[in-house]
């Protein structure tokens, strides 16, 4: 992906009367008062109306948390723009709290001067009281510095509905689109596809399509009739590259990118899973696509799931399992199991806090260790990290290509924030994806000292030193794979201690043969400037956002980005050399940078953070700035390139 | 099933070149004979037949098959070969395991195979004990077997293989022992006849850690007394004579009779076919100890739908219902609009 920015990112001030360059809205209310569907609307509106957008899902880990309570606020954040935008805002202009726990979860995050909109029926005394409010927000000075709306929603809603009908308490219900409509009409959004959307999806059930609607157009005309809206603000379409573009989560896409690598390689697919958070929306994806040759599985448990894919893959099929975190733990031993016995299969890891349980709804990118060494004996395998929601398309399919190619467990790490942030894809024609599909071995590949010919299954490509592919019902080629120690050539069981040390170093050597067969690394900003920032995942946003920022600033700064962890890109420690300093920010306690100062012993700085949120820009400009003080102070250059 | 004319092979044609490295006299060699004797009258092919089994000594079996097979993992075995058939129900997939494999270990993967009714032969090597890792108690070693990791006795009371199979849902369950070639052949061509996971479990000796573990049941002389051959359809007798028979008692509970003293309408008749698996399971706890009559043969063989045919015909159902698979219309699914 090469998103660039097309104009300046203005910080949240008009640019015209009533032009807003971009907004960033977080709705935030109770566990049960649909912010996550009224976001996402917000958020398919003003992805058809052209405009580029991010978003950032933010809920908790219970389903329904004690109503009314802090721990059960469920946010969704978006960031509109009409310009090219990688991150999901770090302050939002305009908070939407749909009751006081919703206020005092999120207050702190809106930006100075800015907008609240709250639902004013809901600030009474339990309300209140639940939120650790002593005193109503809304009555004394505590909101001085924001301009407050403070709208009755929820008995405008049932008023509005009264008529249809509708139960007062079902009334209640729909509270959430009066919300859309109003934040609808204050940014000047269509208001047609809701009223599309609202039909298609409740057109089942009458009163909830009616009383929906209702309440939808009531928000849009308060808007319209009450002066204390003020004015009408627009977000113009942005100006991105020509195509054709849809809305897009993580998952979603990352789901298509196994089946495209499917359809690309050629191969029926089975999928083994097991549902965790956040990962179980691959599995139902891709439940729901069987006419591609897909076969899924919900396993009995995550070992079983990552089993059913192996065997699937000696099978013949493309074997794939995904999961989280604690389910990478459990899977350890099958993947092992996969790289002793060469066959082909992915891992999708979408990582969330940890350890064990932690912080299952929330993102973290903590799992690069155990993604890299987190099996037993010596079991190298490639690790592909996703960094975009939309990039985890060609993640998958470059991880289902390796694992093919080289016949090998490959790990593909996601995360929460991508799983479940959304934003436009411009869509790849089909018929530019690369041809991944390797041959199945049908015929014999050795001829024995009497002259037969035999088979031998760990006989080696010479150059790819992957071993042949050969599946049940393919005459004369029966075979037997192991856990044991096989014999080099033959796979027959081996315990000699030299054949055991070749077959260990053949096997980290066919691995880290993929160097030559990945991309070089991509500087994105001048070569030759002091600071360089290296990321992985989903830190590419931030890190995106704010080194444009700074380099439009003037400030000598460029980024990298990898997507390939192991093996790392050959030119990689040559390019890490050239700068004077290194930071790698991390949704982790800095188990990359660890790896970088390891492997190229280079005196890279990890800024790390484990909140369950991701970076701000604002934190990684911050580092730059603190890098190139240091620069400026010291006039050194720890990497012992020159300057 | 394929009825395309397999070519005729022989015993030589499924054995593999490799060494085979139990110990001398382990009970683990019959089974092999038995399955290698057996496997040309199946009218299979070798690379159509695949044998994927777990970790212990009995998982050793897939090297010593000349078909395609998977040495695994402990305990895995019968979700690796859920994966095997799923992927491709037209193999013949077998499932080799132990009481710890397929009981402790792996219980859970053995307990959801049968529920799924994956078309798997699953034979469950039961020696009551951990022979590859030199001698503890295993999941159906009696209470108070003294081993090195239970010196006072073990204080765990066993799994009955048969009543877990059962417990699970298995469609088809069976006993048989490793001293008669015969009885095997016979259980293992039934296994392999019934489509749905087949459960067998195999009394087999381990002459090293836990000799004669089953003598008092297997051993030839005492066969007649103490071995009940459930035929289906037969009335359930045994002994030299056929003297004695089960029979239900009132309470419900099987009971061991003398023939002279029930009337013949009261011996219970062997039904392998009925739905209901009460029968099948008081059969497989009819014995509780080794110094009784144990029922060999078919439990329970019954038709229910296989999971990994349902997975394809789902796949089918879909592809009829939508046509192929069209990778650009499914970018293109959840609305477009277009920038130009």
């Amino acid at each position: 992906m090469t998103d660039t920015i097309d104009r300046p990112e203005a910080d949240g001030d008009d640019v015209g009367e009533h032009v807003l360059d971009h907004l960033i809205i977080r709705f935030a209310g109770d566990s049960g008062d649909g912010m996550q569907l009224t976001g996402d609307r917000f958020t398919s509106v003003s992805a058809s109306f052209g405009n580029d957008l991010s978003t950032l899902p933010d809920f908790p880990a219970e389903i329904r948390a004690p109503a009314g309570t802090v721990n059960g606020v469920s946010a969704f954040q978006v960031n509109i723009a009409d310009h090219k935008i990688t991150t999901p805002g770090d302050e939002p202009n305009v908070l939407v709290a749909m009751n006081p726990a919703a206020l005092m979860a999120d207050l702190h995050r809106l930006e100075p001067g800015g907008t609240v909109i709250v639902n004013e029926d809901a600030f009474e005394e339990r309300n209140l009281d639940k939120a650790g409010y002593k005193v109503n927000p809304l009555d004394d000075d505590s909101l001085a510095h924001y301009r407050v709306l403070k709208v009755p929603m929820t008995s405008l809603t049932k008023e509005i509905c009264a008529p249809l009908g509708v139960k007062p308490r079902d009334a209640e219900r729909s509270k959430n689109f009066f919300a859309l409509g109003l934040v609808s009409f204050m940014y000047t959004r269509p208001v047609e596809p809701t009223l599309g959307w609202i039909a298609e999806k409740f057109g089942g059930n009458e009163q909830v399509e009616a009383a929906n609607k209702a309440a939808f157009l009531a928000g849009f005309n308060f808007g319209e009739t009450t002066e204390a809206v003020g004015h009408r603000y627009e977000v113009k379409p942005a100006k991105l590259p020509a195509g054709t573009y849809t809305s897009i989560t993580g998952n979603t896409a990352l789901a298509w990118g196994i089946v495209a690598a499917g359809q690309l390689a050629k191969l029926p697919i089975t999928l083994g899973s097991y549902p965790i958070t956040p990962a179980s929306d691959i599995l139902h994806e891709l439940s729901k696509h069987k006419h591609f040759g897909i076969r899924t599985v919900q396993a009995e448990d995550e070992i079983a799931a990552i089993g059913m894919a192996l065997g699937a893959a000696f099978a013949g099929h493309l074997g794939v399992t995904t999961t989280s975190g604690p389910g990478v733990a459990l899977k350890s031993e099958t993947t092992s199991l996969a790289v002793s016995i060469e066959l082909p299969l992915l891992l999708v890891d979408i990582q969330r806090g940890g350890p064990s349980t932690g912080l299952p709804t929330k993102t973290e990118a903590s799992d690069l260790n155990i993604a890299l060494y987190g099996r037993h004996g010596e079991a190298p395998l490639p690790v592909v990290a996703a960094y975009t929601p939309a990039q985890c398309f060609h993640a998958a399919i470059e991880a289902i290509r390796i694992a093919l190619k080289y016949r090998t467990p490959v790990i593909l790490l996601s995360d929460g924030y991508l799983a479940n942030g959304s934003e436009p894809w411009n869509l790849p024609d089909v018929d530019t994806l690369p041809d991944i599909s390797v041959p199945f071995t049908t015929e014999p590949n050795h001829v024995d000292d009497e002259g037969n010919e035999d088979f031998w299954p760990y006989l080696r490509d010479e150059t790819t030193l992957a071993r042949p592919w050969a599946i049940p019902g393919t005459p004369g080629l029966m075979h037997r794979v192991g856990g044991l120690e096989k014999k080099d050539g033959t796979g027959n069981i081996d315990y000699t201690p030299e054949n055991h040390e070749r077959m260990v170093h053949l096997r980290a050597a066919k691995i880290e043969a993929i160097a030559n067969d990945i991309p070089p690394t991509e500087i994105n900003g001048d070569p030759d400037a002091d600071v360089l920032v290296l990321g992985w995942g989903s830190t590419w946003a931030a890190i995106d956002a704010a080194i444009q920022r700074s380099r439009r600033v003037g400030k000598s700064v460029a980024s990298a980005h990898l997507m390939h962890l192991n093996p790392l890109p050959p030119d990689l420690g040559d390019i890490l050399k050239g700068f004077k300093r290194v930071i790698i920010p991390e949704l982790n306690m800095g188990q990359l940078t660890t790896l970088i100062r390891g492997t190229y012993l280079v005196d890279a700085q990890c800024l790390s953070k484990v909140q369950g949120m991701p970076f701000k820009s604002r934190e990684i400009e911050a580092a730059i700035d603190e890098a190139l003080a240091s620069i400026s102070s010291s006039n050194d250059n720890p990497n012992g390139a020159t300057s | 099933m394929s009825t395309a004319q397999v070519a005729v092979t022989t015993k030589k044609d499924w054995s593999s070149d490799q060494e085979v490295r139990w110990c001398p006299g382990c009970g683990d060699y019959g089974i092999l004979l038995a399955v290698q004797t057996l496997m040309p009258d199946l009218g299979i092919a070798p690379e159509n037949t695949v044998f994927i089994s777990g970790i212990g000594c009995s998982s050793r079996f897939p090297y010593y098959m000349n078909t395609y097979g998977m040495h695994s993992i402990h305990g895995r075995a019968p979700a690796i070969a859920t994966g095997v058939a799923v992927a491709r129900p037209d193999l013949d997939v077998w499932v080799i395991t132990g009481d710890g494999d397929g009981l402790s270990i792996g219980g859970n993967h053995l307990i959801h195979a049968l529920r799924r009714n994956v078309n798997l032969n699953i034979l469950l090597f039961n020696n009551r004990i951990y022979g590859l890792t030199k001698g503890q108690f295993s999941p159906t070693s009696p209470v108070g077997k003294v081993t090195k990791s239970t010196p006072m006795g073990s204080i765990d009371p066993p799994f009955n293989p048969l009543s877990v199979a059962l417990g699970a849902e298995a469609s088809f369950v069976a006993r048989t022992h490793d001293l008669d070639r015969k009885h095997m052949m016979e259980t293992f061509r039934a296994a392999h006849d019934h489509h749905g996971s087949s459960f067998v479990e195999i009394y087999q000796n381990c002459n090293v850690f836990n000799d004669g573990q089953f003598d008092e049941v297997t051993k030839k002389q005492a066969r007649d007394e103490m071995m009940i051959n459930l035929v289906h359809g037969e009335p359930i007798t045994f002994g030299a004579d056929q003297q004695r028979a089960v029979a239900m008692g009132v309470d419900g509970q099987l009971r061991l009779v003398e023939r002279a003293d029930v009337a013949a309408e009261d011996i219970l008749v062997h039904d392998a076919n009925r739905h209901d698996p009460s029968l099948a399971f008081a059969l497989a706890r009819l014995s509780h100890d080794d110094h009784s009559p144990t029922p060999f043969g078919v439990f329970r063989d019954i038709q229910r739908p296989e999971y990994a045919g349902a997975v394809a015909d789902q796949v089918m159902a879909a592809s009829e219902r939508k046509g192929p698979g069209d990778l650009e219309g499914l970018l293109r699914s959840n609305g477009t609009w277009t920038v130009d």
